[in-house]
């Protein structure tokens, strides 16, 4: 675990804020692109991800253990959304069939 | 050092292939790969705790439950509903200009100092728990509020409303 911990001695903070954006625009470009419900829950899934790693990285940036805490209150935070919104989905599939989320378009009006 | 960089490529890499895969089920299993990737992460910057998390949590938890939905609701290849070319055209164009915004922000900041890790059982459970329990009580009680209330609404949602069957 000592070796692991060195390596990381020489990463600028720039580059964990360049990784933590790409993931998080893949995500946004994830839930633009893709019509399949579960797809789009995904890539939510992706950027809460991102922020995640990007807040730990702040946190040991700052020598502040408060960043891990919050990290693990958005986790909780994710388990309980992912429970909610695949129950919502699965009752959307028995109730049209399809998770396309075109048919769902009635919510407009 | 530049074990940092290679799992970096290798989280950018499977997340691309995340929202590119056709087959829902493959996509799932990217996704785990990914989170395992983003657990390297938190074991390089020495925060333990957040690697278990992670990995039960994310990996053992979240996409499981991902997978059982995908196989209760029984789709496969043909069902994948297709987007038209200007959409995706315009969603890439929609993340890139993000990107760019973030990235520009970014450089005009110019200010890149290494991250180091001064105290070395900054995420260690011992030092994470103490602060959780002492400091952070009152959201930890609340969140174990949420987390019953999404208990309830799952179930309540998830079961077969007998009025209309």
């Amino acid at each position: 675990m000592q070796t692991l911990t060195t390596n990381i001695q020489a990463i600028p903070i720039n580059h964990y804020i360049l990784l933590c954006s790409i993931v998080f625009s893949i995500g946004v470009i994830g839930v633009l692109i893709r019509r399949n419900a579960i797809i789009i829950f995904m890539s939510v899934e992706l950027m809460l991800n991102s922020v995640n790693l990007l807040l730990a990285a702040f946190s040991v940036y700052r020598g502040d253990a408060t960043g891990q805490v919050f990290v693990f209150f958005i986790m909780a935070l994710a388990a309980a959304e992912v429970a909610v919104g695949l129950a919502i989905i699965v009752m959307i599939y028995r109730n049209t069939s399809s998770v396309d989320i075109n048919v769902l378009n009635r919510l407009k009006w | 050092m530049s074990t940092f960089y290679f799992i970096a490529f290798l989280s950018i890499f499977f997340s691309i292939l995340v929202i590119t895969a056709k087959n829902p089920v493959h996509s799932i299993l990217y996704l785990i790969v990914t989170f395992f990737t983003f657990t390297i992460h938190y074991i390089l910057m020495n925060a333990q705790f957040l690697a278990i998390v992670n990995f039960i949590v994310y990996m053992g938890a979240i996409l499981v439950l991902f997978l059982y939905t995908l196989m209760l609701i029984n789709l496969n290849k043909e069902s994948e509903p297709r987007k038209s070319n200007l959409v995706k055209i315009a969603g890439f164009i929609g993340g890139g200009c993000f990107l760019m915004t973030i990235l520009a922000a970014l450089k005009a900041f110019k200010v890149s100092q290494p991250v180091i890790l001064r105290d070395p059982n900054l995420g260690l459970v011992k030092n994470l728990g103490k602060i959780l329990f002492n400091e952070y009580l009152l959201p930890f009680e609340v969140s174990s509020i949420l987390l019953l209330s999404a208990m309830v609404g799952a179930v309540l949602l998830a079961t077969k409303d007998h009025k209309t069957t």
